[in-house]
């Protein structure tokens, strides 16, 4: 067995003039939830098309549990569960002749690996006479991970499960991506979603084509350089505008209902309360906090930028 | 086996799950057959004829009633004008003029040459050509009588001719219905099996569902024959369907071996398919599909000979049938149905279909792509 479940060398790709990757390299351990984080457009859903042999790159060596994506894809593909952004299983087929469809196709049967997808399609089930055009997101996501797990596949390669889905099912699918981790399976999944980031066991975070980072989410909050404060008040754009103009700040950006302010050097509370009220605001509530993937990302994509 | 089967099955499931399809496997024949075959027909039935008879003499009308009499023409119109006459025709409302000229009857009598003019609309060249044949027989007819009776007054021994009667075989009463039928079947069949097919995979591309196909261990020619199988099982009903109307509504002769006709029918099909099948391939939306195969659907169904023989066709065009499948099946499927030709008679054409379509398949397999 290799020492890694994927590993990803030098991989570059370009669609004309347009780089969507470049000089990519990261590996993925067996058995781990990796997150590959990013904005649309920063190249994962080409990386994974890649991964899963439906592209070539341009350069660079790409392997899943030892297969060369390019050279054995016949193997990837009996190796691998994808689960393309787009709903890509037939509108017109029911929820079960779908999944008896892909069970046929890989030469296996629903009974036989029932077991792997048990949690997820018992959800699904009261609707298996219902076409799957007719699902609701959270349902059509269910019914495609388990077409994307019924052959067992030792990798799946999920690209942003979870866009368009409610915040509950979101939950839920992250809950049986955990369990799907303990019956060895490598998941590698895409989301622009930073709160997902710190349920993967090592996160990537991917922009233009290049990764920034890749590491434990802990390690990446760790690493976050500035001290940083969280200020609300009443007057939230207003506040927002002259935080990014301050001086003394580093950065300043929206994070829910308050902001998320990074100082430079020493500079602190003090200094932000002080500024606000110069500015005239009232009420303003200044705390520090621990930074967030989130902020991480906004750090690193700033540095990466001034570069 | 398995992996063929499951997507055959899937894709009959789909094909009759989808609304509009059962009425177009079905209603389609009949209204192409109901339709075009009482359209599509050569038969002149109102030939609109103006007449300008100068010599308003006993043989004239005599020649005029000829033309009133025959169920071909309508005389709406008599004139002394010239003028009058062929505005009649400029204005489209006459098909065919007929001129008598002054002293027609006298020299008719006294032995001379007389003339008639006939000034044909030719705007549908196969109309006018038709129109004059019409005329022109029933002047000769009219000739035979006026010969025979002014030679009898002079000569009581009665004149023997030559005559000439015709016996149309496979046809005897050139009966464009049965003429047009099976050509009518050969354009629908292909009609719903090509489009069909070549619709499918595009559909798949733009449906997004083609990427998780692609990523199973599927392999090509399994996926192409999966989607084969089907759309050449409906075409084969198609063609039993539409000859089992065609026997009931129009009687058609059913001459030949009905095993004959569809077995090239099924290697026809075969080529059709992986014609539709390999554009599918290429194209990117069913839009880039429809307006593919309506190009080559028309050009070859034009130069198939449904209309106008193929031997009348220059060499080049004659050539170009070599790669046009229609022009195969148009010939045997009349040959079989009209002449009762058997596997002999059309063991050229099936051959030569066998291998265009293990080319045009084998094409279409290499140029599915599972990889972009």
């Amino acid at each position: 067995m290799p020492d890694y479940s994927i590993i990803i060398q030098n991989i570059s790709k370009s669609y004309g003039q347009v780089k969507a990757l470049t000089d990519v390299s990261f590996q993925v351990e067996h058995s781990e939830i990796f997150g590959l984080i990013g904005p649309d457009g920063a190249g994962k859903t080409t990386l994974f098309r890649i991964l899963t042999s439906l592209l070539i790159p341009d350069s660079g060596v790409a392997t899943v549990e030892g297969f060369d994506v390019v050279k054995s894809y016949k193997q990837i593909r009996q190796i691998t569960g994808y689960m393309p952004g787009r709903f890509s299983l037939y509108y017109d087929l029911t929820v079960e002749e779908n999944l008896n469809f892909f069970a046929t196709i890989f030469g296996t049967t629903i009974e036989e690996n029932y077991h792997l997808i048990r949690d997820i399609y018992v959800q699904i089930e009261p609707f298996k006479k219902r076409r799957a055009g007719n699902l609701s997101g959270g349902m059509k996501q269910k019914l495609a991970l388990s077409c994307a797990l019924i052959h067992k596949p030792k990798v799946l390669v999920l690209d942003e499960p979870t866009t368009g889905v409610d915040a509950v099912s979101r939950k839920e699918f992250w809950e049986m991506l955990a369990k799907l981790k303990e019956q060895d399976i490598t998941i590698i999944v895409s989301t622009p979603y930073m709160d997902e980031a710190s349920l993967c066991d090592h996160v990537a975070l991917i922009q233009k084509g290049k990764i920034m980072t890749i590491d434990t989410p802990a390690k990446i909050i760790e690493a976050y350089p500035d001290p940083l404060y969280k200020v609300s008040g009443p007057n939230m754009f207003n506040l927002l505008n002259q935080l990014r103009n301050f001086p003394k700040a580093k950065s300043a950006h929206r994070f829910g209902d308050s902001i998320h302010v990074a100082m430079k050097g020493d500079f602190g509370q003090a200094e932000i309360e002080d500024f606000t009220k110069e500015k005239g605001h009232e009420e303003i509530q200044v705390k520090p906090v621990n930074a967030t993937i989130e902020d991480s990302f906004m750090a690193l994509m700033n540095t990466n930028n001034d570069k | 086996m398995r992996t063929i089967g499951i997507i055959i099955r899937k894709e009959f499931i789909q094909i009759f799950r989808d609304k509009t399809m059962l009425p177009i496997i079905i209603v389609m024949p009949f209204v192409q057959l109901l339709v075009l075959v009482f359209a599509a027909t050569f038969e002149m039935k109102q030939i609109n004829m103006v007449i300008v008879d100068q010599d308003q003499s006993a043989s004239s009308r005599r020649l005029i009633s000829k033309f009133e009499g025959s169920p071909f023409f309508t005389i709406d119109g008599s004139t002394f004008s010239d003028e009058q006459a062929n505005d009649e025709l400029l204005a489209g409302r006459s098909d065919i003029i007929l001129k008598i000229p002054n002293g027609f009857e006298k020299n008719l009598v006294s032995g001379e040459v007389s003339d008639v003019q006939l000034l044909v609309n030719a705007i549908n060249a196969t109309v006018a050509g038709l129109t004059n044949a019409y005329s022109n027989y029933v002047i000769a007819d009219f000739n035979k009588q006026m010969i025979s009776e002014n030679v009898n007054i002079i000569q009581p021994v009665k004149l023997k001719s030559v005559d000439v009667t015709y016996s149309y075989w496979y046809n005897p009463e050139l009966n464009y219905k049965i003429y047009m039928l099976p050509g009518i079947l050969v354009i629908l069949i292909t009609i719903i099996g090509a489009f069909l097919a070549a619709l499918n995979i595009v559909r798949e591309k733009e449906m997004g569902t083609i990427e998780q196909i692609n990523v199973t261990p599927v392999q090509k020619f399994q996926f192409i024959t999966g989607k084969l199988v089907p759309f050449w099982i409906i075409a084969m009903f198609e063609l039993g369907f539409g000859l089992t109307l065609g026997k009931i509504i129009f009687d058609i002769p059913i001459v030949g071996n009905l095993g004959v006709l569809f077995g090239f029918a099924g290697v026809y099909l075969l080529v059709a398919l992986g014609l539709g099948l390999l554009v599918s391939t290429m194209a990117s939306t069913q839009q880039q599909v429809m307006f593919i195969i309506f190009f080559f659907l028309l050009t070859f169904i034009m130069m198939s000979g449904i209309f106008t023989p193929v031997e009348s066709m220059p060499d080049w065009a004659q050539k170009v049938n070599i790669i046009n499948p229609f022009a195969y099946f148009m010939r045997v499927i009349r040959m079989v149905l009209l002449k009762g030709s058997g596997f002999r008679d059309i063991s050229r054409e099936f051959f030569s279909l066998l291998i265009y379509a293990a080319i045009i398949l084998s094409l279409a397999v290499w140029r599915y792509r599972k990889t972009a």
